[in-house]
């Protein structure tokens, strides 16, 4: 099965190629956020590299969010729409369980990632290895970065940040319980290698016009107008005209 | 078989997905298009990353439904076409990204439009173009007057220094309780009043091709809302007609002085604001007293508004001028074309 694997969605970019589980090649940049303007010619190059045309294509894995909402939107754009064009399978996989499996799964710690959501908060998940898969125990949400170690402590087991520990994060950091730590600034960095060998495994998307990015936020001005209309029937706000 | 000319063209630089096959730069042989305006509505205007969030639900549904209804498999496509800007930067960046990933999936070449450049070409569904041309395009976000020697040179003679035309409409409306967007409703209430309020005319005598409404604009909600501290009621219809005379007037008579000084042989109405009736049924009879010579080409009325069809119009134009995009292609938000001292004599009085 080949596979094109694509992250975009916070300051580093990533792609790669993936075939039968053996990873054929890969480009990370980790430089100014223009993910739109490297996206198409990274992918064009490692295509050319490897020699294969879009045809052969089989399966595209997609960072599906959270992270910057414009970076998850032109990962899952790019990867909605040449999975439709090409008619050619499609999986989306949570940002924060890809930077997840860049920890040892030889370990019993909760793995939290976490990227930084601006004002003290976080996007953030807690996961673990159970038997070779990375199963999900704290659901991806956004939270302040003192909620999430609140909950975190509950677990009562180590704890192993991953995660780019902004300046403004530190902040919000007074006290941080001794079973947590936080991983170096390397484990912060997605690999799509990882990010397509989670994407085998599953199920593809039934329906790829109704794959969105995961933001785990409505938009500040839903959230205003559904506190005004806690009455408003939920309906679909697009019309083809 | 002779290959077709045909263009798969983009647009989503606002708060409409769309998606069209146009076949030889002036036949549309699908035009789908998926409107927010009832979600905008609730927030009393556009709201970016709403905007951004729908057009990628609609993505994908809207370019199948493109090539469904047009009958045109990928492999008879001579090129993608794709609004690049102007526009709202999230909104713009989800056509961009999905015409990228079509061009490059197919081995098309990409073609970068000018959205401006599209609502002009809207009017090519009208009729054939001769050059010269001048083109009064106004939007919700545009109001300006482009000069074209010959096909595919674009010139801004003149634009708004302030608000767009259409956007003092919403202003206007949200004032007079009509939701965004408000031109439709204020057309209709300006044919059953008469302007009786004698808003400002900004500009209008000036010796430039230069627009400005924030003055009337601002002159409107004065009036409203010093009648409404004596307790005063003002006639709805009477306010839009007093506003949408100042408008036209202004519009009218900077494009028939614009004609004097730059012989063309067609005028183009076009954008959003295009539809409205006050401004078409003014430009027609200015025309035929001031410039009987001028051929009018107004862009069908439901043409104005944001379509991907008149995309492909430009599109087709641009691509076969050698308009080409590479994979980097990126959203321009402030793009426009090319501004002329519409009068070098201006310029050395200034």
């Amino acid at each position: 099965m080949k596979i094109l694997a694509i992250d975009t969605s916070n300051h580093p970019m990533s792609v790669a190629l993936v075939e039968n589980d053996q990873l054929l090649a890969t480009t990370t940049l980790n430089m100014v956020r223009n993910h739109s303007i490297f996206l198409l010619p990274v992918i064009d190059d490692l295509f050319q590299k490897v020699q294969w045309q879009p045809q052969d294509l089989d399966r595209i894995v997609v960072a599906q969010g959270p992270g910057s909402y414009t970076g998850i939107r032109i990962a899952v754009t790019s990867a909605k729409v040449l999975a439709d064009t090409l008619k050619i399978e499609l999986v989306g996989i949570s940002s924060l369980k890809t930077v997840a499996a860049n920890v040892n799964p030889g370990t019993n710690a909760l793995i939290v990632p976490f990227f930084d959501a601006r004002r003290g908060n976080v996007f953030a998940g807690a996961y673990q290895w159970k038997d070779g898969q990375l199963i999900s125990v704290l659901n991806d949400q956004h939270l302040s970065m003192q909620d999430l170690l609140e909950q975190l402590v509950k677990f009562e087991k180590p704890v192993l940040l991953a995660g780019e520990l902004t300046d403004r994060l530190k902040k919000q950091l007074t006290a941080v319980p001794k079973q947590m730590q936080f991983l170096p600034s390397a484990f912060a960095i997605p690999s799509t290698y990882q990010l397509a060998l989670l994407g085998a495994k599953e199920t593809p998307v039934q329906d790829i016009d109704d794959f969105v990015p995961q933001y785990l936020r409505i938009t500040e001005a839903e959230a205003v107008w559904q506190h005004q209309h806690p009455d408003a029937p939920k309906q679909d706000y697009v019309r083809e005209v | 078989m002779a290959k077709r000319n045909l263009i798969l063209a983009f647009e989503s630089s606002c708060d409409e997905t769309s998606v069209a096959v146009v076949e030889d730069g002036q036949k549309i042989l699908s035009n789908i298009v998926a409107t927010q305006i009832l979600s905008h509505q609730r927030f009393g205007g556009v709201v970016p990353e709403v905007a951004s969030r729908h057009h990628i639900e609609q993505i994908t549904k809207c370019i199948d439904k493109a090539l469904v209804e047009s009958g045109v498999d990928y492999d008879e496509l001579s090129a993608v076409a794709v609004t690049y800007g102007p526009g709202l930067v999230g909104s713009l960046l989800v056509g961009v990204t999905a015409a990228k990933m079509v061009a490059w999936a197919h081995h098309l070449p990409l073609v970068p439009v000018n959205h401006m450049a599209g609502h002009l070409y809207a009017a090519r569904f009208e009729s054939e173009f001769a050059y010269p041309q001048l083109a009064l395009l106004v939007s919700g976000g545009h109001t300006e007057l482009v000069y074209m020697a010959s096909e595919h040179e674009y010139e801004i003679i003149g634009e708004t220094r302030d608000d767009a035309a259409g956007e003092a409409y919403d202003k206007i409306g949200r004032v007079l309780g009509v939701n965004y967007p408000a031109g439709k409703t204020i057309d209709e209430w300006a044919a059953k009043g008469s302007d009786t309020f004698h808003f400002p005319r900004a500009m209008e005598k000036e010796d430039n091709y230069d627009f400005s409404f924030s003055g009337l604009k601002s002159a409107f909600i004065n009036t409203v809302h010093n009648a409404k501290q004596r307790g005063q009621e003002l006639d709805k219809y009477d306010l839009a007609a007093s506003f949408q005379q100042s408008v036209v007037d202004v519009l009218a008579e900077k494009t028939m002085r614009a004609l004097s000084d730059y012989p063309v042989k067609q005028l183009i109405l076009a954008g959003g604001v295009a539809a409205n009736h006050g401004l078409r049924t003014r430009l027609e009879q200015d025309l035929k007293t001031q410039h009987p010579d001028v051929e009018l080409l107004m862009a069908p009325l439901k043409l104005c508004g944001d379509n991907a069809a008149m995309i492909g119009a430009a599109g087709w134009v641009d691509y076969q001028h050698g308009d080409r995009a590479d994979w980097d292609l990126n959203a321009v938000p402030g793009l426009s074309f090319a501004r002329k001292n519409a009068n070098p004599d201006l310029a050395l009085s200034e």
